[in-house]
């Protein structure tokens, strides 16, 4: 419990953020790649006590944000089946599809439940035999070993009523992607701490190496924010490209192998569309061979889904750091959480949803805030 | 079952059957056998379709709610419970004193009878605790699927006196934001109920009737300008409200208001943020600065406000809005959520 008092006080913060002043020389632009960590900066205010010079870009790493909208259609699709359960975490429900979200499918008459882990849904299989029941597998390497878990468990029960829509997505090709991209302003990245704790980080320093870019590990309150952040800036002053772990109490270079082991195990890596940005290769996990059983779009039909996307939305650029929600010209005015255009509005992880708040403060406050170099 | 004071006609029937909300035999042996001592109190009145009050004051306030919470028994309560306090909490927050309730019932066809034994045993203890009389109700049976085994309804009417004047427009610059005690316990008791959650401690429901306390209150604060009690949407939605009623600005502090280790700690693993989750046992006073210190006090020296808290103040910045000081000293917004606080993923 100390942990979350420990890791707010206000007397640290700003004397990190004193130190985070005094060592910046110039514009910086930072990615934190998870949507915790946007969250947790837009929830506490991290960013009021940054110099102007410092730039937060708000990364891909919102898995609610980079689900592509063909699988949200595929959730639909299979949700507003009769005889189906379908089960999803909470903030998946108000995410628009091509023409309508979970919300609309269950007032509609689908049996879409809300539950808090997917062995609650593998659950319901058993206690529910003539029903068929769908989780929606989703998000990165942290929610993976548990949605693994479940087909896992499931096999293993011999449930023939049990299936996945899995659309799991991989920080570590997002990072080069990101980095390769021509229009690429990231400087740093803060490395999003729930993932590293699963996957350590083994992997992270030939990308540091290859594309000269600091990475730091983090986690999410904003004492590990805003170290994380002085640590980003001491290494761009220094000119210096190096893996930093500023999460030692939850993270380790190998990470938990038994978790690797099973997602290993339970998944193959794969091609994957994320919304808004477009196919990365490699970046995404689908369901191995021995578990292809389990998958429910091969249990299902949904293979004929035509999406529509809003022409208007440009959560794909957002998603990128290529141009801050405010640069939309649908900001605030047609797409606003009451009605999103596209799932960056939706989610409370999501950068529009956080600056349609932080937005609001910089009006009332009537201070500009440097967002571009 | 052992506040019946006949059950054996009941006993016949140990769950609902579509017939106890027909009106016949079986709507009068309901009402008769298990409403009526159990809501009924000291003095029953005849609980007809409807009552003459005699009410003492000239200024009368009225109130209905409807109740449709699930898990039905919780941990601090019922949906029983919850029914009293929450009329008996609408009518105290205009400064009422509550005198009179009705109850009307929903039961859907296959509800245990036990179970609504339980439920209407706890209403009127809650009733009688609260010194309210339960005078005149309704009872409808709906076929099985067609309900979540009981919804209740409750009307309340209460007198005011004649000095009183609380509403929320009256939020001035410069009064400041009490909190009578810690938030979330409410919403958190009954997550931590629903299916697959399970935490180590049990929370418990914070329902309560807050009349008494308000009488405290107005006797040392006289000219206390907004009360409400931040139910469903919590205390910031509440404060939202109250700021775009009034059109002024209303700032807290995150440091200053209570919230029990245990649902911050249940809020931080959902990802759910206390501020808006539901309580049904807290009030919020906004009151002039000179009468702060005497409002606390009283707060504080009634038993349901042991923790009570001064947690902001009402401001000429931003008006419409509420923004929170977060405990690194940045400011933030907090704005009305769309629906329902979502568990986020991860």
């Amino acid at each position: 419990m100390k942990y979350l008092t420990e890791f707010r006080d206000g007397a640290i913060a700003q004397k990190l953020a004193a130190e985070i002043r005094q060592m910046t020389t110039r514009h910086w632009a930072i990615m934190e790649v998870c949507g915790g960590q946007t969250h947790s900066i837009m929830r506490n205010g991290i960013d009021q006590l940054l110099p102007s010079e410092i730039e937060l870009i708000h990364g891909p790493g919102c898995p609610v944000c980079v689900t592509p909208l063909e699988m949200i259609d595929k959730a639909l699709a299979i949700a507003a089946l009769p005889n189906v359960i379908f089960c999803s975490f909470g903030d998946m429900l108000r995410v628009p599809g091509s023409d309508r979200d979970l919300f609309r499918v269950k007032s509609e008459g689908g049996d879409v439940r809300v539950v808090y882990s997917p062995l609650d849904a593998v659950q319901l299989a058993v206690q529910h035999p003539t029903k068929q029941v769908v989780f929606f597998g989703i998000g990165f390497e942290t929610t993976a070993p548990a949605n693994a878990m479940a087909v896992h468990l499931a096999k293993k029960q011999g449930l023939t009523n049990f299936s996945m829509l899995v659309s799991h997505v991989l920080v570590p090709p997002a990072i080069d992607a990101i980095m390769r991209s021509p229009t690429n302003r990231v400087q740093a990245f803060l490395a999003a701490g729930h993932v590293n704790s699963v996957m350590g980080f083994w992997q992270y320093p030939p990308l540091a190496s290859q594309h000269r870019v600091p990475i730091v590990i983090t986690g999410f309150e904003p004492l590990d924010v805003l170290e994380g952040i002085r640590r980003c800036v001491r290494q761009l002053e220094a000119g210096e490209h190096e893996v930093e772990n500023a999460y030692e109490r939850v993270v380790t270079f190998d990470g938990n192998r038994a978790a690797q082991a099973l997602l290993e195990e339970v998944f193959a890596e794969s091609d994957r569309a994320w919304r808004g940005i477009g196919v990365i290769p490699r970046s995404g996990w689908k369901l191995s061979d021995a578990y292809a059983d389990y998958d429910a779009e091969n249990r299902f039909d949904v293979s004929d889904i035509h999406t529509h996307e809003s022409p208007e939305c440009r959560s794909g650029e957002v998603l990128q750091g290529a141009i801050k929600p405010t640069d939309c010209p649908a900001f605030g005015k047609q797409c606003t959480p009451r009605t999103p255009f596209g799932a960056t509005m939706v989610s409370s992880e999501g950068a529009c949803a956080a600056y349609f708040n932080y937005g609001r403060v910089v009006q009332l406050e009537r201070v500009r805030v440097r967002v571009h170099a | 079952m052992d506040e019946w004071a006949c059950p054996l006609p009941l006993r016949d029937y140990p769950t609902v059957v579509l017939g106890h909300g027909g009106g016949g035999q079986l709507s009068a042996e309901l009402v008769e056998h298990l409403f009526r001592p159990a809501l009924g109190g000291d003095d029953p009145p005849p609980l007809t379709d409807s009552t003459v009050l005699t009410l003492p004051g000239t200024r009368i306030a009225c109130s209905t709610d409807s109740f449709v919470v699930k898990p039905l028994v919780f941990p601090g309560g019922s949906i029983g419970t919850l029914a009293v306090h929450g009329t008996v909490n609408d009518l105290a927050m205009s400064g009422a004193t509550p005198l009179y309730l009705t109850a009307g019932f929903i039961l859907e066809e296959g509800l245990p009878m036990a179970t609504l034994a339980r439920i209407v045993s706890d209403m009127g203890r809650a009733a009688r605790e609260a010194g309210v009389r339960i005078v005149t109700g309704d009872t409808k049976v709906v076929e099985r699927g067609k309900g979540d085994g009981v919804y209740i309804n409750t009307a309340g009417i209460g007198v005011v006196a004649a000095n009183v004047d609380i509403a929320p427009r009256r939020a001035q610059v410069g009064d400041v934001v009490l909190l009578s005690g810690t938030i979330g316990d409410h919403g958190m008791a009954i997550m931590s109920l629903r299916e697959g959650l399970e935490f180590d401690t049990t929370i418990q429901s914070d329902s309560a009737a807050l009349h008494t306390m308000v009488a405290a209150l107005l006797a040392a604060a006289p000219d206390v300008h907004v009360m409400r009690d931040p139910t469903r949407g919590g205390v910031a939605s509440s404060l939202n409200e109250i700021a775009q009623d009034a059109q002024v600005g209303i700032q807290i502090h995150e440091e200053r208001v209570p919230v029990r280790q245990e649902v911050r700690s249940a809020c931080e693993l959902l990802g759910l943020d206390p501020l808006f989750v539901a309580n049904e046992g807290k009030m919020l006073a906004i009151v002039p600065a000179a009468q702060a210190d005497a409002a606390l006090a009283a707060m504080r020296a009634h038993r349901l406000g042991g923790n009570a808290a001064i947690i902001g103040e009402v401001v000429a910045d931003h008006p419409g809005m509420l923004v929170e000081r977060t405990t690194i000293g940045a400011r933030r917004v907090i704005t009305m959520q769309i629906g329902e606080q979502l568990p986020r993923i991860c």
